[in-house]
C-alpha cells in the first residue's frame, strides 16, 4: 500500500527512510525527547512525578513525539542459568557489554533497566492515514506518515485508530499532532533531530532496507550472547501493519514497553464492516417495509 | 568493583534469559499499567449524534413508505422525526468539532477506508433530502415561488431521504468499529445491526407518540420490531465478544446498558399492550423506548472508552491470537540459545 502511495510521487519518490531504535543501547538520557521538542517547537507537556521509574513524561501524545520508557525488572536469579550457559556464556555476555555497549544490565541484585525511546512507527499500512476523512494525514515521498496541520479539522478519528496510541489532540488547538520524522529536515537531506541527538546510536536513522539488515546483524549478535528476550519488533512486512518505518530491537515482550504485541491496521477489516452495514441497512429496510406495507394500513 | 564481584555479577547476568523463560506467562503484562491505545477524544455530542442519525434516517423511511401507503397522518409525523433527526446531526457534529468550517473539510474527499468520510457524504445527502421532503410535508401550501420550488424539489427528495436514511442509521456502527478500540472493532459485525435496531425502535417510538392511535399502527409495529431486535442483538454481540464483552457490563457502560434494557422492555410492553387504544400510553411508551435507544448508544460509547483505558483489553486478545497460532505477532525472536549455539550462530525464531 505504501509502496503504491509513494509511487504516485513518480520521479520525486525517494527511498523509504525510518528509524531503527536499538533499545539495548539506550541509556535513558532523554536527549531525543528534548531535541524533538526543540526542533519541532512542540509545546510543553505536563510535568510531574509519576513514580514510574525515571519516566515522568508518561506517553506519546500531541505534545510528545518521542518518549523514553523506563522499566525496572528484578529477576530471581537461580543457578540453573549458570549451569545451562555456564561461565562461557557469562564471559561472552561480559565481552558483549564491553564490546557492544549493552546498557540495560546493572551489576548486582539482578536489576535490569529496560529503556526504550518510542515514536510514531510510520506504518506501512497506517490506520491513522486510512481513516482520516480530510486527507490531512498523508504519505510523504519518503514513505513516512505526516499530518498537515492546515488541513486537519480535529475530528479525532485517527486518535483511537492508531493501534499504538501515538496520536492525540492538542489542547486549545483541537487538532491531532504526532512525529513527522522531521519532514522538514529530510527535505534538506538532514537526519531527524532525535537521531542526531542520541549519544549512543540507540536511535539510528537511514534507508529502511539498510536499517533492516543492520538490525538483523544486531539481533544475531545479541542472540549469540544468549539474550533470549531480544526480539525485533515491526521489522517484517508480514505483521499486522505491514512492517513499520520505525522499528525496534526490544529485550522483552513489546507489552512490557507499552507496545501492542500484535498491532493491526483495522483497514484490512473495512470490507467486513461495510458488509455489516449493508446487512443492517437491508434489515432496517425490511423492518420498515414489513411494518408499513404488511399488516393493516393504520 | 572487585574482580570477584564483577564475575559474580556477570554470572548472574548470564542467567537472565533462563529466568525470563521460567516466568509463568501472565494474562497481560503492561507498561506501568498504562493504556496501549489512546481513548477517543469524542465528546457527548457523538453518542447523541448516533441517536439522532438513527432517528432521522429511519423516520425518513417510515414517512416515505407511509405516504406510499396513503397514511398521510402518520407520514407527516414521521417527517417531523426525519427533520429533527437529520437536522440535529450536523449541529451535533459541528459542536463536537468546534467550528462550522471544520465540517466542510470532511467533504474535501471521499474515502471508503474512512467510514467518517463516507458518513459525511451520506449525512450531506440525507440531510438535504430530508429537509426538502420534511419541510414540504409540514409547511402549508402557499402561492409563493419558493414554496412551489420546494414542492418540486420534494418529489425526488422523498425517496432519496428514505434511501439515504438507511446508511445514515447504520454507518456509525462501522465508524467506531474501524478503530483499534477492542470492544468496538471486535464487534464490527454486530454494531451496525444494533444501531439499525435502535434506529427502527426510536423512529417507530417517536411516530407512535406523535400520531393519533388510529393511524399509528405501522409506527407501533416498527418500534416493537426495533425493540425486539435491540434486545436480541446485545446478548449476541456480548457472546461473540467473549471476554471482551466485559466492559459492556462494567462501570458507566454497564449502568447505561441495564437502563437501556429496562426502558426498552417497559416501553415496548406499554406500546404493545395499551398504545392501540390510549394516546397517553403511546406517548409514555414511545418516550421510554426513545430513552432506551439513547441509553444503548451511550452504553456502547462508554464501553469503548473503558476498554481503551485498560491495557489488558488490548494486550490479552492479541497475546491469545499469537498463542493460538492465528498470527505470529509483530515480534521476531531468536530461537533457543542452545539451538543457536549448536548452529554456530543465532537463528531467527519463527521466521518461517
Ligand atoms: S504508529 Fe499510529 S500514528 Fe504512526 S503511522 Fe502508525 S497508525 Fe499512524
Ligand atoms: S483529527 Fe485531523 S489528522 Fe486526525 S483523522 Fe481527523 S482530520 Fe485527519
Amino acid at each position: 500500500m505504501s509502496e503504491l502511495e509513494v509511487r504516485t510521487y513518480g520521479g520525486e519518490a525517494r527511498p523509504r527512510v525510518g528509524f531503527f531504535t536499538d533499545t539495548s543501547l539506550c541509556i535513558g538520557c532523554k536527549a531525543c525527547e528534548v531535541a524533538c521538542k526543540e526542533w519541532n517547537r512542540v509545546p510543553e507537556s505536563p510535568q510531574g512525578f509519576t513514580g514510574n521509574s525515571y519516566d515522568n513524561s508518561i506517553d506519546l501524545g500531541a505534545n510528545r513525539w518521542r518518549h523514553v520508557a523506563f522499566v525496572e525488572q528484578r529477576k530471581e536469579l537461580g543457578v540453573d542459568g549458570v549451569a545451562a550457559g555456564g561461565l562461557v556464556e557469562a564471559a561472552s555476555l561480559e565481552s558483549l557489554v564491553t564490546d557492544t555497549g549493552l546498557q540495560t544490565y546493572q551489576d548486582g541484585e539482578g536489576l535490569r533497566w529496560l529503556m526504550a525511546s518510542d515514536v510514531c512507527k510510520h506504518c506501512t499500512h497506517a490506520a491513522c492515514l486510512e481513516v482520516c476523512p480530510t486527507g490531512a494525514l498523508f504519505r510523504t515521498e519518503f514513505g513516512t506518515v505526516v499530518v498537515q496541520e492546515d488541513v486537519c479539522n480535529g475530528c479525532g478519528y485517527c486518535i483511537p485508530a492508531c493501534p499504538f496510541g501515538v496520536l492525540d489532540q492538542r489542547e486549545g488547538d483541537g487538532r491531532a499532532w504526532k512525529c513527522t520524522l522531521c519532514y522538514d529536515r529530510l527535505k534538506d537531506d538532514k537526519e531527524p533531530a532525535c537521531a542526531q541527538a542520541c549519544p549512543t546510536d540507540s536511535i539510528q536513522f537511514g534507508e529502511l532496507e539498510e536499517l533492516r539488515g543492520r538490525a538483523d546483524r544486531r539481533l544475531e549478535q545479541l542472540a549469540e550472547a544468549g539474550l533470549e528476550g531480544a526480539q525485533l519488533y515491526l521489522a517484517d512486512s508480514s505483521d499486522g501493519v505491514g512492517g513499520a518505518g520505525a522499528f525496534f530491537l526490544l529485550l522483552d515482550d513489546p507489552e512490557v514497553y507499552g507496545l501492542p504485541p500484535d498491532p493491526v491496521d483495522t483497514t484490512r477489516d473495512v470490507g467486513e464492516s461495510w458488509a455489516a452495514v449493508g446487512v443492517a441497512a437491508a434489515g432496517l429496510a425490511a423492518a420498515l417495509i414489513g411494518s408499513v406495507l404488511l399488516g393493516g394500513r393504520r | 568493583m572487585t574482580a570477584a564481584g564483577s564475575a559474580n555479577g556477570h554470572a548472574r547476568l548470564g542467567s537472565f534469559p533462563a529466568a525470563v523463560e521460567r516466568e509463568a506467562p501472565r494474562e497481560a503484562r503492561s507498561y506501568h499499567g498504562q493504556p496501549v491505545i489512546k481513548e477517543p477524544i469524542w465528546h457527548p455530542e457523538i453518542p447523541w449524534y448516533f441517536f439522532a442519525g438513527g432517528l432521522g434516517g429511519a423516520s425518513a423511511g417510515l414517512a416515505w413508505l407511509a405516504e406510499l401507503r396513503g397514511n398521510e397522518v402518520l407520514a407527516r409525523r414521521a417527517w417531523i422525526g426525519a427533520l429533527v433527526g437529520t437536522g440535529m446531526s450536523p449541529v451535533l457534529l459541528i459542536s463536537d468539532l468546534g467550528r462550522p468550517a471544520r465540517f466542510l473539510y470532511m467533504l474535501r474527499m471521499f474515502k471508503v477506508t474512512s467510514p467518517m468520510s463516507v458518513g459525511s457524504w451520506v449525512l450531506a445527502v440525507s440531510g438535504g433530502a430530508a429537509s426538502a421532503a420534511g419541510l414540504d410535508a409540514l409547511l402549508p401550501p402557499a402561492r409563493r415561488r419558493w414554496r412551489r420550488l420546494l414542492r418540486v424539489a420534494a418529489i425526488p427528495a422523498r425517496p432519496a431521504a428514505a434511501a439515504a436514511g438507511l446508511p445514515l442509521a447504520t454507518y456509525t456502527g462501522a465508524l467506531i468499529a474501524q478503530t483499534a478500540v477492542p470492544v468496538w472493532h471486535e464487534a464490527r459485525r454486530e454494531l451496525p445491526a444494533l444501531f439499525a435496531a435502535g434506529a427502527a425502535a426510536s423512529a417507530g417510538a417517536l411516530a407512535s407518540a406523535l400520531t393519533p392511535v388510529a393511524h399509528a399502527g405501522p409506527a407501533r409495529r416498527l418500534a416493537l420490531v426495533g425493540c425486539v431486535a435491540e434486545l436480541a442483538i446485545v446478548p449476541l454481540m456480548e457472546h461473540r465478544l467473549g471476554e471482551l464483552g466485559e466492559p459492556y457490563h462494567r462501570e458507566a457502560a454497564g449502568a447505561y446498558g441495564r437502563l437501556a434494557r429496562g426502558l426498552t422492555v417497559a416501553g415496548s410492553l406499554l406500546l404493545a399492550a395499551r398504545a392501540e387504544r390510549s394516546r397517553a400510553a403511546a406517548a409514555a411508551g414511545g418516550a421510554l423506548v426513545l430513552a432506551g435507544a439513547a441509553c444503548e448508544r451511550w452504553s456502547v460509547f462508554k464501553a469503548g472508552f473503558q476498554s481503551a483505558r485498560d491495557p489488558r483489553y488490548t494486550v490479552a486478545p492479541q497475546r491469545r491470537r499469537i498463542a493460538g497460532g492465528r498470527t505470529r505477532g509483530a515480534s521476531r525472536r531468536v530461537v533457543a540459545a542452545g539451538a543457536a549455539r549448536a548452529a554456530g550462530l543465532a537463528g531467527r525464531g519463527g521466521a518461517s
